[in-house]
């Protein structure tokens, strides 16, 4: 569904992906963990559009969206939930929902959308008219992931979502991802520098290092990696 | 106390032109975070659109004044979108001095063409009566139809302004650039749409106010810009860059306080106090007032 080839990203002169290639298949939640300032970030902001590569592809569903604008390559469907989460913390919940719907024009399937949201975080419900920058960390991860998913998403982009939440909302957060994709068929990528949780709900894993893929496999059998136990999963 | 109230109007008056050209600032800063220093020469451009055009209607009436108004504006947007396509855009990802250094190129370039001899000149030309003139006396107060026309107009854009702003899908995706650009642009926005359209937006408020100015002070030429465009820049500030009711606000104090001044025994001050104002805010109210001190995320 996505597949990205020999992807080359620098800022200036510093170059933060030396040549990575990786493919999601439609259906599947596929990781991609490593340490801080692997490149995580930079790879899928390569891919949402709003980082130009100075080499390599990237394609989603046989199309090639490289050289898109952003706006496009969320037209088609490829949503991403961005680290530090973003959301429009001057904007009440509600109004953060309706910019997540930017791009549709349906009436009926924004209404069901929102039905959808809220079905999946019915806290979102309960604060539709706070401002989102009051809402505990929790709860703005959770609004991030309901704004993408107002988008309508085939494929969804997730940059970190348990950072900096409360340990027990983490685990919740984790089992609504599950949800969003068994339930409702969305494929999702996921990056996560807590390797243990995104090795526990994804099918493969891609592991990235200063640039670079150093290791990858199905997520099953990278969790019994001793080399990878030993530096993502605290031995 | 009637003397009090006809300096209010006349303060009022003047403030709202300072209002209209302060909104197109806010905006650009807004969704751009840089001042768009060209845009008090945009204004100086509506006035002369308005010079030209006027000429060529029937002068004192309604319908001649609104279609100068509207060429003005039009004129303006146009102008404005072109500024930006071609001097800022290729600057998007470069440093903000780069850009302020171009957009005092283009306020230099505006400002040297308009004063060549075939385009428009150097010396000032009176700009035509027309809308109809009345004057109105209301208890003590002395009313002009222009300071009506001026109120009225400017009202009416800042009502269509708030609407635009707040219940239109462009508009709201102008306050989401300006509110987080990388985020507006995950959620759909064409963020190059939005730049055009603010400055469109704020350019023909600025062609209004060149035109509203020009009714009161009928006086045109090529650094006409320059002294309001920079009280209009103070009153952005004064209300909080970036902040739309902030700049209308603002533009009103600024333009009351001016008269005021201008009417009293310290009259020979009347440009001074707009900078002693800018002094104050920026030592002890930098964001303005109704501005909120935001630390910028990276
Ligand atoms: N805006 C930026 N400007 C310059 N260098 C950056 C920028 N963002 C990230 N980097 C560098 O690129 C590398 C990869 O960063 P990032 O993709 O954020 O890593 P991760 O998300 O895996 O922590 C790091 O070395 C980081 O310092
Ligand atoms: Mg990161």
């Amino acid at each position: 569904m996505l597949a990205v080839t020999d992807l080359h990203v620098s800022y200036g002169a510093i170059a933060a992906l030396s040549g990575i290639s990786f493919q999601v298949e439609q259906g599947s939640i596929v990781t991609l963990i490593g340490g801080n300032g692997a490149g995580k970030t930079t790879t899928l902001r390569t891919v949402s559009g709003l980082l130009r590569p100075k080499s390599g592809a990237i394609s989603f569903l046989g199309e090639d969206i490289t050289t898109l604008p952003a706006h496009q390559i969320v037209a088609r469907g490829l949503c991403h939930v961005p680290e530090g989460r973003m959301i429009f913390s001057n904007l009440t919940v509600d109004e953060n929902l309706a910019m997540g719907a930017y791009l549709q024009h349906d009436p009926v399937r924004i209404a069901a959308n929102r039905d959808y949201v809220f079905s999946i975080f019915p806290r979102l419900r309960e604060r539709l008219k706070q401002t989102a920058g009051t809402l505990s960390g929790g709860e703005q991860q959770m609004l991030a992931i309901g704004r993408a998913l107002m988008g309508n998403p085939k494929f969804l982009m997730l940059d970190e979502p348990s950072l900096g939440i409360a340990p027990r909302l983490i685990s919740t957060i984790f089992e609504k991802i599950v949800e969003i994709n068994r339930v409702h068929g969305i494929t999702i990528l996921l990056v996560e520098q807590n390797a243990n949780l995104a090795l526990e709900i994804s099918r493969h894993a891609y592991c990235l290092e200063t640039g670079r893929i150093a290791m990858e496999g199905e997520s099953k059998k990278l969790r019994h990696d001793p080399q990878l136990k030993a530096t993502y999963l605290g031995g | 106390m009637s003397e009090f109230l006809q300096q209010l109007l006349n303060g009022l008056s003047l403030g709202a032109i300072y209002a209209l050209i302060a909104l197109g600032y806010t905006m650009v800063y807004g969704v751009l975070r840089f001042i768009n220093f060209a845009h008090s020469d945009v204004f100086m451009v509506g006035a002369i659109i308005g010079y030209y055009t006027g000429h060529h209607l029937p002068p004192g009436t309604v319908g001649s004044g609104l279609v100068v108004l509207a060429a003005a504006m039009a004129g303006c947007a146009l102008l404005g979108i072109v500024i930006e396509r071609f001097a800022y855009r290729p600057l998007r990802n470069a440093p903000t001095l780069n850009v302020l250094i171009t957009a005092i190129g283009v306020s230099l370039l505006l400002e040297y063409t308009f004063q060549n001899q075939h385009v428009f000149g150097a010396a000032p030309q009176l700009f035509p009566p027309v809308f109809p003139v009345k004057n109105f006396q209301l208890g003590g107060l002395s009313i002009s139809s222009n300071q009506l026309i001026v109120i009225g107009v400017a009202a009416l854009l800042m009502v269509a302004l708030e609407f635009i702003v707040h219940r239109t899908k462009i508009g709201t995706a102008m306050r989401a650039v300006s509110l987080n650009p990388k985020a507006a642009q995950l959620v759909g926005v064409n963020i190059d749409v939005v730049i055009s359209f603010t400055f469109g937006l704020g350019s023909a408020l600025a062609g209004a106010g060149g035109i509203l100015y020009a009714l009161n002070y009928p006086s045109v030429e090529p650094l006409m810009g320059v002294v309001p465009g920079l009280k209009a820049f103070i009153a952005a500030i004064l209300g909080g860059i970036g902040n739309i009711p902030g700049a209308a606000l603002g533009g009103l104090i600024l333009g009351t306080v001016e008269t005021f001044v201008s009417g009293s025994q310290w009259s020979t001050y009347k440009d001074a106090i707009a900078f002693a104002i800018l002094i104050v805010i920026l030592l002890f109210r930098p964001a303005g007032i109704l501005g909120k001190f935001t630390v910028e995320k990276v």
